[in-house]
C-alpha cells in the first residue's frame, strides 16, 4: 500500500437493486493502482453484484464508478440505459478482466483457442500476435502443456487457470475473481492462489471476492467487509481478523475461528 | 364427374378476382387435366408412358385443330383445375367436369360434349341388391365430392363409404368391405367392366354432363369452342371417338340424335382390355416396372430439388427468426414470434395455395417451383427457428457473461461463443426435419409439380397396380432420405457430446459449490 499511489478506481454512491430488493447500498471505496483487494462477506452480501457492476455486467442503478479514467454513472434506476452509458461500459470492460467461480471457458474450443478469441474478436490482434500472447500468459500460468487440449479434459485448478490466462490476454489494468476457488477441490485452490501472487507480485490491481480466509488475510493489502448490501469495515487483514472494530464483522468470523485461519 | 370443384372454395375464392381479360394465345391452345384422372379420360399411355392418351385428351385435340390451333398440356391436380384456370395456367380445362349450377358460378361451360350416368355394381355371387332401394341399410362406395355421393347422400338411409379413387373403392367392393359400389358409367365400365368377381345391376341412375371449362370473360374463346363442339358432333368425328373408347350409349344416342350403328372399331377398350388380362408373367411385371423409371426418376429429382432449395431457405430463414426471437429487441422479437404461431398454426396446404393461387391477386405470380420451394421454405421456416431456439436457450447463460466479460460485443459473442454450440446441438433435428420435408414435398402436386407421389398416383391408376408400384415410390423416398439419415446419426453421435459439455461443467460445479456452502 504505497501511499502515493493514484485511485486507480473510484466507486461513489453504487446502488443497485433487483427485483427481490435492494443488493447494493450507497457503495464507495477507492482503490489505489497494484492494490490486491480481498472482498468477505456472509452469502447474499452482495459482494458477487458488486464485482459484476464493476466490469458492468450489471449496469448500476445510481451512483457512478470510475476505473482508469472512464467513468460510467448515473442519477437514478428511472434514468434509461442510453447508448452513450452502454459505450461507456463496452470501454470500461476493456480496462477489466473478470475471473468467474465456474470458469465459462468455451468447450468448443481448445485452451489456445479460448484465449486468442477476444484478442482476435475485439482488438483485432492478428493470430500470430495473439498466439505469441497466449502462449506466453499459458504458460506464466503454468499451462504450457495444456495449450491444445480440450477444456473438459482440465482439472478445476488448471480450468481456472485457463480463464485468467484468458482475462489477461485482453491486457487489462485491473482483474477482478468472483469466488475463483469455490468450485476447486481444496487441493487445486492453492495453484490459482499462487498466481495471483505472482500477479500481484508483478503490480496488478486485484479485487477478490473470497471465501479464502487464510489468503485474504495473508496475501492481500487490505480487507473489505460487506454485509446486507454495505461496506462495514475495511482495515488490514491482520487488524480486521484479531481485532474488528464493528459487532457485524465479529459476529462473521466467529464462524472461522479456528478453522481457516 | 368426380369430386366436385368446390371442394376447394378456399382457392377458388382467392383466385376469383383477378379475372383481367387475357390475350389469347394466338397459336396454342393451353388445355389443363389431371392424368391421375384415369382411364378413359385422361392417364399415361401404358405403352410409353411420356405419352397421355384418353378420350378427353382426343376430343380437345380434335377441337384445337378446329380452331386451328396447337394443343398443350398442362397438368395439374384435379381439385384445382378450376383455380388453375382463373390463374391462367392455362386457357380452357378438359377432365370429365360436370356442368353443375355451383360450378357455373365459378367458370362458363360449353356445350355438354358428353353424357352419361351412374352405374350400380355388386359382387357376382350377390343375388339381393338390384337397384337403389335394395341399398338401404347396405354399405355402398363411391367417389368423395362426386355426383354419386350427391345422389347416395339424397336417397337416404344408405351407409356410404367415401373414396379418393374408383380402384380402391372396386378391392373392398371384392373383399367384402363393401355391399356394392356406385360410380359414373365409364369409370365403372373401365376398372370393374373385366373383372369376375364384379356385375352391373340396375338401370341407369341419374344423368350428367360434361363440358369444357372457360373462364367467364373469354366469351370469344367459348363461342368458339362450342362451334367446334357442333361441328364434330355433325362431322360423326366425336361419335368416333366415343366408338374407339367404347363409350357409346342409348344416352348418347339420344342427345346427339345418332342411332347409326358403330362409326369405329373399340380399339383403344380393347387396348385396355388386353392390359386387364390377368395372366400377366412376372418377367412381364419386371419389364413394366422398369419402364417406370425414367417418370419416376424424373419426379425424384423433382422432389429432391424442391426438397433441398426449400430446406436451405428455411435453415437461412428460420435462424434469422430465432435470433430476433430471442435476442432481438421486443417489436422484432414479438414479430417473429407472431410469424412462427401463425406459420405454425395453419397447414402448409393452405400456405402453398395462398402463395399460388391466391398472391397473383397483388401481382405476385411464382412458377411452380419458386412457389413451392418458398412455400415449404417458409413453413420449415418456422420450425427450424424453434429448434435453433431451443440450441441458443440451452446454451447456458454464463456463456454469453464468459464472452461480454472479455469485452466482445452481444453480437461478437452470439457469433462466437453462442452460436456455433447452439448449432452443434440443433444438428441433429436439423438433419429430422429434412427428412420429413423430403415427405412433404409431395405437397406439390397441389400447385402443378409432378413429384414422386404425384408420379405414383398416375402410374399406380394407369396400370391398376398401387401394391407394386407402391413398393417401388417407398424404395426410392428411402434411398432419397438415406444419406441424410445416416449424416443425422453422425452428427448426433460426435456432436451431441461436445455440445452438452458446457452444460454438464456448469452442473456439476453448481453440486459442488452447493456442497461448499454447507460450510458457511
Amino acid at each position: 500500500m504505497a501511499p502515493s499511489n493514484q485511485p486507480l478506481i473510484v466507486v461513489d454512491n453504487l446502488c443497485k437493486s433487483f427485483e427481490q430488493g435492494e443488493v447494493l447500498n450507497h457503495i464507495s471505496i477507492s482503490i489505489r493502482e497494484g492494490d490486491l483487494v480481498s472482498v468477505i462477506g456472509p452469502s447474499g452480501c452482495g459482494k458477487s453484484t458488486f464485482l459484476r457492476c464493476l466490469n458492468c455486467l450489471e449496469i448500476l442503478d445510481s451512483g457512478s464508478i470510475s476505473i482508469a479514467g472512464v467513468t460510467v454513472s448515473r442519477k437514478s434506476p428511472k434514468d434509461p440505459i442510453t447508448d452513450d452509458l452502454l459505450e461507456k461500459a463496452h470501454l470500461l470492460r476493456q480496462e477489466v478482466g473478470l475471473v468467474f467461480q465456474i470458469f465459462n471457458l468455451f468447450p468448443h474450443k481448445s485452451v489456445l483457442e479460448n484465449v486468442i478469441l477476444a484478442p482476435m474478436v475485439v482488438k483485432k490482434e492478428s493470430r500470430e500476435q495473439a498466439e505469441d500472447n497466449a502462449v506466453r500468459l499459458l504458460k506464466k500460468v503454468g499451462l504450457e502443456d495444456c495449450i491444445h487440449r480440450d477444456p473438459s479434459t482440465l482439472s478445476g485448478g488448471q480450468k481456472q487457470r485457463a480463464a485468467i490466462a484468458r482475462a489477461l490476454a485482453m491486457n487489462p489494468k485491473v482483474m477482478l475473481y468472483d469466488e475463483p476457488t469455490s468450485a476447486l477441490d481444496p487441493e487445486l485452490v492453492k495453484e490459482v492462489l499462487q498466481v495471483m501472487r505472482d500477479l500481484d507480485a508483478e503490480g496488478m490491481t486485484q479485487i477478490i471476492v473470497t471465501h479464502e480466509m487464510r489468503f485474504a488475510r495473508k496475501a492481500s493489502d487490505y480487507i473489505v467487509f460487506m454485509d446486507k448490501g454495505e461496506i462495514v469495515e475495511v482495515d488490514d487483514g491482520d487488524i480486521l481478523f484479531t481485532n474488528p472494530k464493528n459487532e457485524r464483522t465479529r459476529e462473521f468470523l466467529r464462524h472461522f475461528e479456528g478453522d481457516a485461519l | 364427374m368426380r369430386r366436385s370443384l368446390a371442394i376447394l372454395g378456399f382457392a377458388v375464392l382467392l383466385a376469383l378476382s383477378f379475372a383481367l381479360p387475357g390475350l389469347a394465345e394466338q397459336k396454342e391452345l393451353r388445355w389443363g387435366g389431371d392424368t391421375e384422372g384415369g382411364a378413359p379420360y385422361m392417364f399415361q399411355d401404358p405403352k410409353d408412358t411420356k405419352r397421355i392418351i384418353g378420350y378427353e385428351v382426343e376430343i380437345i385435340e380434335a377441337i384445337a385443330k378446329q380452331l386451328g390451333r396447337k394443343p398443350v398440356f398442362v397438368q395439374n391436380g384435379w381439385d384445382n383445375l378450376i383455380p388453375g384456370l382463373q390463374r391462367k395456367l392455362y386457357d380452357v380445362s378438359i377432365d370429365g367436369l360436370e356442368i353443375t349450377p355451383e360450378h357455373k358460378q365459378e367458370v362458363n361451360f360449353s356445350i355438354p360434349y358428353y353424357a352419361t350416368f351412374l352405374q350400380l355394381a355388386v359382387r357376382r355371387d350377390n343375388k339381393t341388391i338390384t337397384s337403389l332401394e335394395d341399398c338401404r341399410g347396405k354399405v355402398v362406395g363411391t367417389l368423395k365430392q362426386a355426383y354419386s355421393h350427391q345422389v347416395l347422400e339424397e336417397f337416404g338411409g344408405i351407409e356410404i363409404r367415401l373414396y379418393e379413387d374408383e380402384i380402391n373403392a372396386y378391392s373392398d367392393l371384392v373383399n367384402g368391405r363393401l355391399d356394392a359400389t356406385l360410380f359414373d358409367a365409364p369409370i365403372a365400365v373401365f376398372y370393374a367392366g373385366f373383372n369376375p368377381e364384379i356385375k352391373f345391376v340396375g338401370p341407369e341412375i341419374g344423368r350428367m354432363e360434361y363440358g369444357i371449362a372457360v373462364r367467364k370473360e373469354d366469351k370469344e374463346l367459348l363461342k368458339e369452342i362450342n362451334g367446334a363442339i357442333v361441328a364434330l358432333r355433325d362431322s360423326g368425328e366425336l361419335r368416333k371417338i366415343y366408338d374407339r373408347w367404347n363409350l357409346w350409349s342409348p344416352m348418347m344416342a339420344k342427345e346427339f340424335n345418332d342411332y347409326r350403328p358403330r362409326q369405329a372399331d373399340a380399339v383403344m377398350f380393347n387396348e385396355w382390355a388386353e392390359l386387364q388380362r390377368p395372366e400377366f408373367t412376372f418377367r412381364d411385371r419386371m419389364k413394366r416396372y422398369a419402364g417406370f423409371m425414367p417418370v419416376l426418376g424424373r419426379a425424384a429429382l423433382t422432389t429432391m430439388k424442391v426438397s433441398i432449395v426449400a430446406m436451405l431457405l428455411a435453415m437461412a430463414f428460420g435462424f434469422v427468426l430465432a435470433v430476433a426471437r430471442v435476442f432481438g429487441p421486443k417489436p422484432l422479437s414479438k414479430l417473429a414470434v407472431a410469424y412462427i404461431e401463425t406459420i405454425r398454426g395453419t397447414p402448409v396446404l393452405i400456405q402453398l395455395f395462398f402463395i399460388f393461387y391466391g398472391l397473383p391477386n397483388i401481382g405476385i405470380k411464382l412458377s411452380p417451383f419458386v412457389a413451392g420451394a418458398v412455400g415449404l421454405g417458409l413453413n420449415y421456416a418456422a420450425y427450424e427457428a424453434e429448434n435453433y431456439r431451443a440450441g441458443l436457450i440451452s446454451v447456458p447463460k454464463a456463456q454469453m457473461e464468459g464472452a461480454l466479460a472479455l469485452a466482445m460485443t452481444r453480437w461478437q459473442a452470439l457469433r462466437h461463443v453462442v452460436i456455433p454450440q447452439a448449432f452443434r446441438l440443433v444438428l441433429p433435428p436439423l438433419t429430422n426435419d429434412f427428412i420429413s420435408l423430403l415427405k412433404d414435398s409431395s405437397l406439390v402436386s397441389v400447385i402443378t409439380m409432378v413429384d414422386l407421389t404425384k408420379a405414383y398416383g398416375q402410374l399406380a391408376t394407369t396400370y391398376y397396380d398401387y401394391f407394386g408400384t407402391g413398393i417401388i415410390v417407398a424404395g426410392i423416398y428411402l434411398l432419397l432420405g438415406l444419406p441424410f439419415v445416416r449424416l443425422a446419426r453422425w452428427a448426433e453421435g460426435r456432436l451431441a457430446k461436445v455440445g452438452n459439455m458446457a452444460r454438464l461443467e456448469e452442473e456439476t460445479t453448481e453440486e459442488l459449490i452447493a456442497s461448499k456452502d454447507g460450510i458457511l
